[in-house]
């Protein structure tokens, strides 16, 4: 059985998805249908990732494998090569050895991304912006109640005919979340996209993450700085040191998780440790 | 879905209310000490005719027909040239903007042409074109392309890469990235270079029209000057000033229905 293998995909790539034959088209409206039902999480297995940016060699062989619908954080020191790694999931950068597999073949829908800045189109208003993520389906006739249902799950229905320009921050990033959404990914990759919130927004839009996570089930790939973030959201912690997987931390904790609880805070207490150790010895 | 749903317009267009008289007070407050200085003799009127006999003398090119016929003239070679530069210009900034190879090409080029002041092409073009309308329409067009292709560059090269980033990731295909990305975040950057571009066509066409033309505002002024009529040599100069400060609104206008988004343009 042949799989959806991501190697060195040239950029122009992701523009020449677009341009699928009609067939593909055909076949990709049943799985669409199909998905709206279980819209679950797709696995990934990552082997042997190396990626390198001219003599700096930022990822050197990485092997990991997520199941499907976990949601994983990857913490590290800034140019540990954690947002490298989100890049190359996300096919936004090439590959240079090793492969990326989803275990079946996926649509350019599959996958979504959300930034530390929103990247709101100014000029949209935000129901146009949310339309924005429907990707191909954009011209379908039901763009508009998507597009609809994707605000309304991130509360900002009332928001619809606003210019991006009036928002607050926090509300700009539920705007990104419900554009990312709104094609129900299988696969949601997130770079430090709270890191430009002040703190009690940033506990709010966790809270929100984590919700529409568990409703949605798909697998969520976030990248942070911010160990007590990692710890708070994620089922396991990747901590990433020159390159490499250096720790794979489980996080047993029910949920809807409490912040600052003592088992949250004893292991956020040791990531950090591992972390600062590193330091020490360099 | 083309340009047009991409920047919608905004709900109401606000007309000059008060606010809007505040900045006509002190041209007519100049106007009204002109005219007690005039009268009162302490400005000759062989220096400066007083606003009333200025007015006079619009009145009668108006009842002669000259006057309308001059400024339609004027307005008419002010457009065509705009249009052909404009688009000329605005066709360059696009291609040099989104194509590497284009603007390697062309770029320096035009860079070189521009450090040439335009109006220094006159001698030349009575040459090649005599005082036929192509010449007037040949300079104006001259003078309006570089401030477009300039800021329609400029516009392009400053467009966020990351919005483009965005754009690819949703499956944008280069038309609609262009459409919806790189056009709208151009847009603010070619106004400018539009209101820059409409300060130089004026100002090339009183220049053309003075030294080589039979008809237009500009030749009013030179023949009033030839009879020693002050008055209509002050009148044609009335008139740049207020068909400059309509084309300067209407591009405002302009700027106002499809930059509605931008915070520069919303009401507080």
């Amino acid at each position: 059985m042949q799989t959806a293998l991501r190697t060195s995909l040239p950029e122009t790539e992701l523009a020449s998805r677009a341009n699928f034959a009609p067939h593909a088209r055909v076949v990709r409206e049943e799985r669409q249908d199909e998905r709206r039902i279980q819209a679950s999480g797709l696995p990934l297995s990552i082997r042997g990732l190396r990626k390198s940016f001219g003599d700096n060699e930022v990822l050197r062989g990485i092997d990991l494998h997520i199941p499907a619908g976990q949601f994983v954080a990857i913490v590290g020191k800034s140019g540990c090569g954690k947002s490298t790694l989100l890049r190359l999931i996300a096919g936004l950068e090439k590959i240079d050895a090793g492969s990326i597999s989803f275990g079946q073949d996926i649509q350019p829908e599959d996958i979504r991304v959300m930034f530390q800045e929103p990247r709101l189109l100014p000029w949209a208003r935000v129901l146009a912006n949310v339309e924005v993520g429907l990707g191909r389906d954009r011209a379908s006739t039901d763009a508009h109640a998507r597009a609809e249902k994707a605000l309304t799950e991130v509360g900002l229905a009332d928001k619809r005919e606003q210019w991006p320009s009036v928002l607050s921050g926090g509300q700009k990033q539920r705007v990104a979340l419900g554009r990312a959404l709104v094609s129900r990914p299988r696969v949601l990759a997130f770079d430090e996209p709270l890191g430009a919130l002040d703190a009690l927004t940033r506990i709010s839009m966790q809270r929100l993450l984590e919700r529409v996570w568990r409703d949605q089930g798909f697998t969520a790939i976030l990248v942070t700085h911010d160990v007590s973030e990692a710890v708070a959201l994620a089922d396991r912690v990747l901590v990433i040191e020159e390159g490499r997987i250096a720790h794979d931390v489980t996080v047993n904790a029910a949920r809807p998780r409490q912040r600052g609880s003592a088992d949250l805070a004893g292991l956020e207490g040791s990531i950090l440790s591992h972390l600062l150790s590193a330091d020490d010895r360099t | 879905m083309s340009l047009i749903d991409s920047i919608s317009l905004p709900r109401s267009i606000s007309l000059p209310r008060i606010d809007g008289l505040i900045q006509w007070i002190v041209p007519l407050a100049i106007i009204g000490i002109w005219q007690v200085a005039s009268v009162t003799g302490f400005v000759p009127t062989r220096v400066l005719p007083a606003p009333s006999d200025v007015v006079l003398a619009g009145w009668k090119l108006l009842l002669s027909g000259e006057l309308v016929r001059n400024i339609w003239v004027s307005f008419w070679r002010a457009s065509i040239g705009f249009l052909i530069g404009g688009s000329i210009g605005f066709a360059f900034g696009l291609a040099n903007g989104l194509s590497q190879l284009s603007a390697r090409l062309t770029d320096t080029t035009l860079q070189m042409v521009r450090n040439v002041p335009h109006l220094a092409l006159i001698p030349l073009v009575i040459l090649w074109f005599g005082i036929d309308e192509s010449a007037k329409l040949f300079l104006v067009a001259l003078g309006v392309f570089f401030p477009i292709y300039l800021n329609t560059l400029h516009g392009i090269r400053t467009v966020d890469p990351q919005l483009i980033e965005m754009g690819r990731i949703y499956g944008m295909t280069d038309g609609e990235l262009f459409r919806r990305v790189i056009f709208p975040g151009a847009l603010p950057s070619i106004f400018v270079g539009i209101r820059f571009a409409l300060g130089i066509m004026w100002l090339t066409l009183i220049v053309a029209e003075t030294i080589a033309a039979s008809s237009g505002l500009g030749y009013m002024a030179m023949q009033a000057r030839e009879f020693m009529l002050i008055d209509v040599v002050v009148l044609s100069i009335l008139i740049y000033a207020l068909l400059g400060k309509l084309a300067d609104s209407a591009s405002r206008v302009l700027e106002r229905l499809t930059l509605s988004w931008h915070p520069a343009f919303q009401k507080r």
